[in-house]
């Protein structure tokens, strides 16, 4: 075990899982004996070696990290081309690189934190496992540790996102699935959480509910940080290994928030390292969006506190992105505390700015990545330019863009 | 103000009934509830995520929510009913978000303002408490806690410990208006809860027919109707107070029979 200086960023949440004025365990009385249970669970498994070992072990041969650390050369040529001198003339254009847990098994990021709570799940002896999905993306990964580990899963998706996720839905039944059409309230992500929940709540005794992100009631996000903490992790010691320092800037895309933190924590106490994550801004902030931090208020939804998409009476609002899995009109509320405490930048970008940037990493590098990273790589195109052409930006290209290409034909025109 | 509870689980076995505010007729409906006998009225607040409700209720969240229904109405609902019915407490029931939007100094002065006797939030467990609680208690109304199947005596005293008003047993680990609990464990929870507190003990979740209401009565204090009489609301709509009147009067006779066995 290390021990985090007292004033680091890393040593949240307090014991009562708040992040600053934010996280908490904010859910019915039913599920509260078993929300402290898996606290105390998963305190011992923080300390118990074996658990460790075989959290790595799986993420070695099962999923196949360590994912490259990549530089890309013709991305980063691009935009240099647009790039303006800087103040002193010099030449701007930063060097991209690229997390690429695209490649892990499933195909995306996912797959990280499903290992670590299956095997929670195991430990705590349950024999049933739930959960909530929006793109399929984290009910894939999920399916797909209820499979490797032989337990019956059940896949709450709002009957929206089934209609325009038809492959994924696919790929669940074939994983041995039961995947749950949600039709209540809206009939998306946060319906799926919702009906989730309420399984959760009438068959606690034998069930492991797995949330796909750093959110839900304490100790989820904590937990969820720390399984995914293994990209910050690689890839910190990749870069300096490679180049032999620091990237300069973190860019990630924001759902609820599990890739962008898993990237971010690892370096949150190197004061060189900027970081930005990048909600996403659907037909535009004035508009339809999915941009909680941009354009949200502190709330209580889903088992914590947090910035939510509101109206005056705190009903909660429809997110919209041409990306399912981003489609939240929430956040994790480590990054509703590191935007409030200043330490991590947060911007949006609007469905055609991604598109833009998903176009662009497909023909300059021959990586079709999934709308969720179009969104960094979107951010990517506008701050790489205005950094000096020896800066590091790294961005995180946390999923495969297979699953998106039906959505993204649509949006160019295409039928396929 | 508390006193107006304490008086309606005075006289023996309480019937507490729930409505989704703003779905169908509200004030039409609650002057039905009270006409057939309910001695407590929770008043849902309508959420757009209400998970802690089975589709009867959340179809009610949905219908209230699309007829319009803002968090002044609720307030003005309440008034309008303290006004009409001075003796008969009103407890305002849902979801932390919608409570704590404004601040819950705000929501508990509103509540105040608006005769409110107690709240239950459902998603504000005791170790989240200085979110709601503190104001709640300083406006003078009773935050009534939740205790499940799943509470167990380790557990226990961190509910009572600030909660007033009554104690609300969910008698099932579920969603409303789905599985009933077995006799049994009712009266084994119930008595277990009654060595542990002074006050009131209402059981809920699940509880439709006056036959289960009447066996539930012999043992608790109260006994809490919601998913049933909200059906009726989505049946009949603003013909709904008549069939609420006859459903509560039938409820309420048989929990107040309970009174005199159990005198
Ligand atoms: C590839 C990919 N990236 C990102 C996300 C968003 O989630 P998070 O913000 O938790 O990383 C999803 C969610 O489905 C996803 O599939």
């Amino acid at each position: 075990m290390t021990i985090e200086p007292r004033n680091s960023f890393r040593n949240t949440p307090d014991d009562r899982g708040h992040f600053g004025q934010f996280g908490g365990r904010f859910v019915a009385e039913t599920l509260m004996p078993l929300v402290l249970e898996l606290e105390r669970e998963y305190r011992k498994a923080k300390q118990d070696p074996a658990f460790a070992a075989e959290f790595d072990d799986l993420l070695e041969h099962y999923v196949g990290r360590p994912s490259p650390l990549y530089y890309a050369p013709r991305i980063t040529e691009e935009l240099r081309k647009g790039a303006k001198p800087g103040p002193n003339g010099q030449k701007m254009g930063a060097q991209v690189w690229f997390k690429r847990d695209e490649l892990n098994h499933t195909g995306a990021h996912k797959i990280n934190n499903c290992i670590g709570q299956i095997l929670l799940a195991i430990r705590m002896g349950k024999t049933r496992i739930i959960a909530e999905t929006g793109a399929g993306q984290h009910g894939v990964a999920t399916a797909t540790v209820c499979a490797r580990f032989g337990l019956p899963c059940v896949i709450y998706m709002g009957a929206k996102d089934v209609e325009r996720q038809q492959p994924n839905v696919f790929r669940m039944r074939l994983l041995g699935a039961e995947v749950v059409p949600v039709t209540s309230g809206a009939n998306t992500l946060k319906d799926a959480m919702n009906e989730a929940l309420r399984d959760w709540v009438a068959n606690v005794h034998d069930t492991f509910y797995i949330i796909g992100t750093a959110a839900g009631p304490h100790p989820y996000p904590e937990l969820v940080r720390d399984f995914q903490s293994v990209i910050g992790k690689e890839a910190r010691a990749q870069m300096l290994a490679r180049t032999g320092r620091l990237p300069d800037l973190l860019v990630a895309a924001i759902g609820g928030g599990s890739n962008a933190i898993g990237l971010f924590h690892p370096f949150l106490d190197d004061t060189s390292v900027k970081m930005l994550g990048v909600e996403a801004a659907g037909h535009g902030l004035d508009k339809e969006h999915a941009a909680s931090l941009a354009g949200g208020r502190p709330g209580i939804l889903h088992g914590n506190k947090t910035f939510l998409l509101q109206d005056e009476d705190g009903q909660i609002a429809e997110a919209h992105s041409i990306s399912a899995g981003l489609d939240y009109p929430g956040i994790g509320p480590e990054h509703a505390w590191l935007k409030e405490i200043g330490r991590v930048d947060y911007t949006s970008v609007t469905d055609t700015e991604a598109l833009e940037g998903f176009q662009l990493l497909c023909r300059t590098e021959g990586i079709i990545p999934a709308l969720e990273p179009s969104h960094a790589i979107a951010a990517v195109v506008k701050v790489a330019p205005t950094m000096p052409e020896d800066a590091i930006v790294l961005a995180n290209l946390c999923g495969r863009g297979d699953k998106d290409i039906f959505t993204v034909a649509e949006a160019l025109g295409t039928k396929l | 103000m508390t006193d107006r509870l304490s008086s309606a689980f005075a006289k023996g076995p309480a019937l507490v009934t729930f409505i989704t505010a703003g779905d169908g007729p509200t004030p039409a409906i609650l002057d039905a509830l009270v006409a057939g006998g309910a001695d407590v009225i929770e008043l849902g607040m309508p959420f757009t995520d209400p998970m802690a409700d089975g589709p009867a209720i959340q179809a009610a969240n949905l219908r209230s929510l699309g007829a319009g229904t803002r968090t002044a109405d609720i307030f003005k609902i309440a008034k309008d009913f303290r006004a009409k019915h001075p003796t008969v407490p009103v407890v305002l029931m849902g979801y932390a978000n919608p409570m704590v939007t404004r601040g819950a100094e705000w929501f508990a002065k509103a509540a105040a303002d608006a005769g409110v006797d107690g709240v239950i939030c459902v998603d504000i467990p005791p170790e989240e408490d200085d979110a709601l609680g503190p104001q709640l208690r300083a406006a003078g109304i009773a935050p009534i806690r939740l205790a499940t199947p799943t509470t167990d005596a380790a557990r226990l005293p961190a509910v009572l410990d600030g909660s007033a008003g009554f104690l609300y047993y969910v008698s099932v680990a579920g969603i409303t208006g789905l599985q009933q609990a077995a006799q049994a464990s009712i009266e084994e929870a119930v008595a277990r809860l009654k060595a542990a507190t002074d006050l009131p003990v209402a059981v809920g979740f699940g509880v439709r027919t006056p036959e289960q209401a009447a066996a539930i009565a012999r043992v608790a204090d109260g006994v809490v109707v919601g998913s049933a009489l909200v059906e009726l609301v989505a049946k009949y709509g603003e013909q709904a107070p008549k069939y609420v009147q006859e459903l509560t009067a039938a409820l309420a006779g048989a929990v107040h029979s309970a009174r005199k066995v159990s005198a």
